[in-house]
């Protein structure tokens, strides 16, 4: 990334407004704090002082108006299924969506017999980064968010927003 | 100083003030630019924590808050009077100038204060303070069962067994050895399957 090492020259940083706005939004990703199941509980110590997500700018928000990212961690039931697609559709653009643990990536051990289990949350709203393991190690959800952030990174937000998708 | 082309120091808080607003209002503008606008009825609707909202958001506030609400303001602005009036005007050097000095600015703060507390009197006299608690009726249930029905249950004498003689030592020595061995085998052993 150009623009990060024109930071470490002190100097006049000259770059595209879609770069600064790409490195500005991969550089504070707000979380919201959504927990469902026992992924929650890795999340939780991914952000906590031992793995330290908040270096990453990455910082758990308590409103989705606040929010740029969703993780799904956790058992994702047809009951909860209305609640995550709503708060989803809460979130300002633009969202991304983590979706953590076998559970809500494809029902993880419920996926046969699991009669109240949603098949993955791919299936309700669209899924940027998916991390394997039940549950994922907090390494696992860090190396999400920088897989994310590499998406960001090659998105063009004013191509979009001034060309409706010409660009 | 007194150069009608020199800013004064209002004037420079006017200018922080208008750069304030400049910059805020930029910034809000740049917003409405580039930002992207996928607005649908969801996305307007209120956020309840993921739940649709039930009813109407203007509720009735109970106005014994604002009593309460009145008199905190009052002895909230009446420490920001403090507060400068301690650091101004307790400067060592007016006290050292005269001595009244110090006793003059106390009998006035000791007036200012008096004038609310008189005020807080007042209120207090007033039964403004009272926390108005409403009248809670308990709900009565006519029901038939007499008290000397419960008198019956409460006098009964109930038999108690008593644990402490019993032995279980009986028990295990009729245990025959023999049966220990019977115990079935796992129905499932995990074996690995050669491929063919």
């Amino acid at each position: 990334m150009s623009l990060d090492s024109q930071l470490q020259n002190n100097g006049v940083v000259v770059a595209k407004l879609d770069d600064l706005l790409n490195w500005a939004r991969l550089s504070s990703m707000w979380p919201m704090s959504f927990g469902i199941a026992c992924c929650a509980i890795e999340m939780m110590g991914a952000m906590a002082s031992t793995y330290d997500l908040d270096r990453m700018g990455v910082f758990p928000r308590p409103s989705p108006r606040q929010s740029d990212v969703i993780i799904i961690a956790g058992t994702v039931t047809f009951k909860m299924a209305d609640r995550i697609k709503k708060l989803y559709e809460q979130m300002p653009d633009p969202k991304y969506v983590i979706s953590m643990g076998s559970c809500s990536n494809c029902g993880g051990p419920y996926w046969q017999h699991g009669y109240h289990v949603v098949k993955g949350v791919d299936k309700i709203i669209p899924v940027d980064v998916y991390v394997q393991g039940c549950p994922p190690r907090p390494e696992a959800l860090i190396g999400a968010f920088i897989e994310l952030q590499k998406k960001i990174d090659k998105e063009s937000l004013l191509g979009e927003q001034l060309f409706k998708g010409k660009a | 100083m007194d150069d009608p082309a020199q800013l004064s120091e209002y004037g420079k808080i006017l200018i922080i003030l208008l750069i304030g607003a400049l910059l805020v209002c930029a910034t809000i503008f740049l917003a409405r630019l580039i930002s992207p606008k996928k607005n649908n009825p969801i996305k307007s609707g209120t956020y309840e924590c993921g739940e649709d909202p039930i009813g109407s958001s203007w509720v009735q506030f109970n106005p014994r808050f604002y009593v309460i609400a009145l008199v905190f303001l009052l002895f909230d602005v009446e420490l920001i009077f403090i507060f400068p009036w301690a650091t101004v005007f307790g400067q060592s050097e007016y006290i050292a100038a005269d001595g009244r000095w110090g006793w003059f600015t106390m009998i006035e703060m000791a007036m200012f204060i008096g004038i609310l507390i008189l005020g807080l009197v007042f209120v207090w006299k007033k039964g403004d303070l009272e926390w108005i608690k409403p009248n809670v009726s308990l709900p009565r249930v006519p029901v038939n069962i007499p008290d000397h029905a419960y008198a019956a249950l409460n006098n009964r004498t109930y038999q108690v067994r008593n644990y402490d003689t019993v032995t279980v030592d009986a028990e295990v020595v009729e245990n025959p050895a023999e049966e220990v061995v019977a115990i079935p085998k796992p129905a499932f052993k995990p074996r690995f399957k050669k491929p063919d």
